[in-house]
């Protein structure tokens, strides 16, 4: 089945089996592999990516849902890294293996979209379906409090 | 297809990185890839300009990567060492990561020893490379090399004013005899410029915006992508399976079986399906009908192993140490104590599963792998394939966590096998339920632990009798017979003195894999030794920093009992001097408020002395974490910054066995499947974690794995601090805190 979809800013089609989750297709059939696999079950968040601006586990989306939407993903957040979320996230030093960090800045980028000052109780809220085995969770919390700094002086 | 691969790690850690030969010594070569032991123990002489450092004569500086990246800081720390000695603009630098070529590096990645390990050769290699440049150099302008000096990526002459880049250099440099490592000049320690710095991680922004190419990501024209349907019950066997339907799934391209491979791999067997992407071939493996016979595990369980425990724990047990008479002490002792610590099998549970990428051609082979062990993935896709050694070459990708995990080579032996079966490139990716349900696990234990105070408030006997699934049962040149040397470590050397000191092993037998979680043995041996000596602080009536004090008692060195022959001995001054800093940096003994514990614990393992702090409350009998305060001796720090994200890390990975999930076996399998059944902390169960690093100039010793002992016991101490009641099973459960 042909699905169209704006994917980070270009319209996309493919056409694969219409309950291929969203994930597979942007890692295998589009080769855009910063989203990650993790479980399977939107249990882990590695695999969050934006739909319509809404923070989504793509492991669970089948690709039929997303036609017509806008998808962001971790490659078309930014042009040359730019986002005060990943700056904030060079700064404080957040990844260590790295796996799930895309998941945990789409989840950052979609919390401070809605609320640019997130105290720290938003932040567990937000944050708490995306697992970091490295547990890089305190410096993922600094990061958002310095790119929420970073958002209202630039 | 059977390859008789064994692998002791600790031959590894301990024949050390740095020789070169480590994997030759721990590894069995199948037949026909079998190197001459002592042909290949002779290093040819390496040129640093060519094996650690590239400069491109537009002065483009490379260095060389000789370890594996899983999240522990190599990549950054490593090369730091390499620019230190020469003088380089740490800005400048490019990494690349080596090449599986065994003549020059010992690519394996583990015990905490890169750093360690490293330390030495990479200041040899970049002193040689920088005094090749320099004679190059002091040629060119035909002075005395003595009046010359390595700076800012050149080399300078000081009286002339001259200048030359090392690009101007290298190509009069790399002809030039090597100098001899052994005895070129290092850098004096008092110059550096690069070293003891915080430096941010190199890889950073490339694991910020999509670009890190992880195992899992690596793509090859005409690949194809499988998973295994493997035996949920550990030592099953295929035995007849039906693919009609699975081969109906869109996207399915083939169902094929593979072999189960014994000891080295320790693959199960099992039925392929290969598909067009990873989804298809998830859908079809759904839809495999398949047979199963399940042999001899299939009635092993958590209980009836804990049974085995519980047996094994009535009888004397076989003895490791036996210093005094433990049991005549403690007969005539007038305070006694006595505890049980029990831990169950955990996972890994790396964030990006295992996977591997390979392609066997007839005239070679090339592979993608996330591993911590280049060396051996080449060994077997050489193996399997049929091809030299040097037709294969294995590219060492960014892992999603390493934890020991990657150490293991089932999932490169399956991808080989199944790339073998194809002649196509294929990728095995593992689903997280593969992951979880077939690790190697940390082995599940059991200690019956005995003490005694004697009236002087000091420890009149210490008696430590452990039953567990070994891992040396399963890896070990000795197997069952030696069962007991991977599971006591720094347990059987312990700082606190007792003139009697016994400690007695038995095995219990299971078909669950174990091997080296994060931490190893350290993980449970630290929680018992720091558990009963609060136990016996507390029957003392002394304070348990005060006490632990005590009882190391004067600065002297005590030797690793169990690695006598190449293990460092424990230094008691470091291991007070990072009991005292966390006790200064944690204000212990200061009020606390109400409702709050505090707990202390100490330890030394991969050649580090820690000591942590934890302050902890109670939810409806859950434990919260607060705060945790560190004090690390890793020797001279190489990247302080890389030192405080790994003890940082190493405690979320302990509280995640503390206070989460187990991994329990039923009917021979693991019931656990996913994040939803073996869950793990998440932000908002993250406490404040600060870090203290001894700016020693000693050598610098390991730090991925020591945070972790540690952080468990202080956490369980708090809760006795705040409740009375002893934490002495993990993970810990609702119903011991009643």
């Amino acid at each position: 089945m042909a699905v169209t979809f704006t994917l980070n800013g270009k319209s996309t089609t493919v056409d694969v089996d219409p309950q291929m989750p969203l994930l597979w297709v942007l890692r295998d059939t589009l080769n855009l592999t910063g989203t990650k696999f993790g479980c399977g079950m939107a249990l882990c968040g590695a695999c969050t990516v934006h739909i319509n601006g809404e923070a989504t586990r793509s492991c669970i989306t089948p690709i039929s849902s997303v036609s017509g939407k806008k998808i962001t993903t971790i490659e078309g957040l930014a042009d040359d890294a730019s986002h005060p979320v990943q700056k904030a996230w060079i700064e404080e030093d957040v990844p260590q293996c790295g796996y799930c960090q895309s998941g945990q800045i789409m989840s950052a980028v979609a919390l401070l979209a809605k609320k640019p000052n997130p105290t720290d109780a938003d932040i567990d809220d937000a944050m708490s379906g995306n697992i970091c085995r490295c547990g890089t969770y305190q410096r993922i919390r600094k990061a958002i409090h310095r790119a929420a700094t970073l958002q209202t002086t630039t | 297809m059977v390859n008789a691969l064994s692998f002791d790690r600790r031959d590894f850690l301990k024949s050390g990185a740095a020789t070169g030969v480590a994997l030759l010594v721990g590894f069995r070569l199948p037949a026909g890839t079998r190197t001459d032991d002592a042909k290949a123990q002779e290093k040819p002489v390496i040129n640093p300009l060519n094996a650690w450092v590239r400069i491109t004569p537009d002065n483009h500086v490379t260095l060389i990567l000789g370890k594996s990246e899983m999240g522990q800081g190599v990549m950054t720390a490593l090369p730091m060492i390499l620019a230190e000695e020469l003088s380089l603009d740490w800005k400048d630098v490019r990494i690349e990561q080596a090449a599986t070529d065994p003549k020059i590096y010992e690519l394996g990645t583990g015990g905490s020893g890169s750093v360690a390990g490293s330390w030495l050769p990479l200041r040899q290699a970049g002193a040689a490379a920088r005094e090749m440049l320099i004679t190059a150099a002091a040629a060119r302008w035909n002075v005395d090399p003595d009046t010359c000096v390595a700076k800012d990526g050149g080399v300078v002459h000081g009286a002339r004013k001259d200048f030359l880049t090392y690009g101007e250099l290298v190509g009069e440099a790399s002809k030039l005899p090597v100098p001899d490592v052994k005895t070129v000049q290092l850098k004096n320690s008092n110059n550096f410029t690069v070293v003891g710095k915080d430096t941010l991680r190199v890889e950073a922004k490339n694991k910020i915006d999509g670009a890190a190419k992880f195992g899992i990501d690596s793509r090859v024209p005409g690949m194809q992508f499988a998973v295994v349907a493997r035996c949920p019950v550990f030592g099953g066997k295929l035995k007849s399976f039906d693919a009609t339907k699975a081969k109906s799934v869109g996207g399915v391209r083939d169902v094929i079986k593979i072999e189960p491979v014994d000891k080295g791999a320790f693959t199960a067997g099992g039925v392929v399906v290969l598909a067009d992407n990873s989804w298809a071939a998830i859908e079809g493996r759904k839809a495999l009908k398949i047979d199963w016979d399940e042999g001899h595990a299939k009635n092993e369980s958590t209980d009836t192993l804990r049974k085995q425990f519980l047996e094994n724990a009535a009888k004397p047990g076989k003895i490791v140490r036996n210093d005094g008479d433990a049991d005549a002490a403690l007969a005539g002792a007038a305070k006694k104590i006595e505890a049980t610590y029990e831990f169950p099998f955990a996972p890994h549970a790396t964030m990006e599963p295992m996977n591997c990428t390979v392609h066997i051609r007839p005239d070679g082979a090339e592979a993608w792998v996330p591993t911590q062990a280049p060396q051996w993935a080449q060994d077997i896709i050489a193996g399997v394939s049929g091809l030299p050694k040097e037709s294969v070459v294995v590219h060492t990708t960014l892992m999603g966590g390493g934890f020991g995990r990657r150490y293991q080579g089932d999932f490169v032996m399956e991808a080989a096998q199944v790339a073998k079966a194809t002649g196509k490139p294929v990728m095995v990716l593992w689903t997280r339920e593969d992951d979880m349900q077939h690790d190697f696990y940390r082995p599940a234990s059991y200690h019956k632990l005995h003490g005694a105070v004697a009236k002087d408030g000091t420890v009149a006997c210490w008696k430590h009798f452990q039953t567990s699934t070994s891992i040396d049962a399963m890896w070990g040149d000795k197997g069952e017979a030696e069962a007991e040397k991977s599971e006591f470590a720094t347990a059987a050397f312990i700082p606190y003195q007792t003139p009697n000191f016994r400690v007695e092993y038995a095995l219990a037998k299971s078909a669950v894999p174990r091997a080296w979680w994060r931490s190893v043995e350290h993980s449970s041996s630290g929680f018992v030794v720091e558990s009963f000596i609060d136990e016996l602080a507390a029957a003392a009536d002394a304070d348990p920093y005060e006490f632990r004090l005590k009882i190391i008692g004067e600065d002297r060195t005590i030797p690793d009992f169990t690695n006598p022959k190449e293990g460092k001995p424990l230094n008691t001054a470091r291991l007070k001097g990072v009991l005292k800093l966390v006790a200064e940096k944690s204000a212990w003994g200061s009020p606390l408020p109400k409702g709050v514990g505090r707990g202390i614990a100490s330890y030394y393992s991969f050649e580090t002395y820690t000591a942590c702090v934890a302050e902890v409350s109670l939810e409806n009998r859950i434990v919260k974490v607060h705060r945790i305060v560190y004090a690390v001796d890793c020797g001279r720090p190489i990247n302080p910054a890389g030192v405080r994200a790994q003890v940082e890390s190493a405690a979320i990975y302990g509280l995640s066995a503390a206070l989460h999930d187990a991994i329990t076996i039923k009917d021979g399998r693991v019931e656990q499947a996913n994040f939803n059944d073996y869950d793990m902390p998440r932000m908002a169960e993250t406490p404040k974690t600060e870090v203290y690093v001894v700016q020693s100039t000693e050598e610098p010793t390991g730090i991925g794995e020591p945070g972790l002992p540690v952080v468990t016991p202080a956490v369980c101490n708090a809760v006795y601090a705040l409740t009375r009641k002893r934490i002495r099973r993990l993970p810990i459960q609702p119903e011991d805190l009643a």
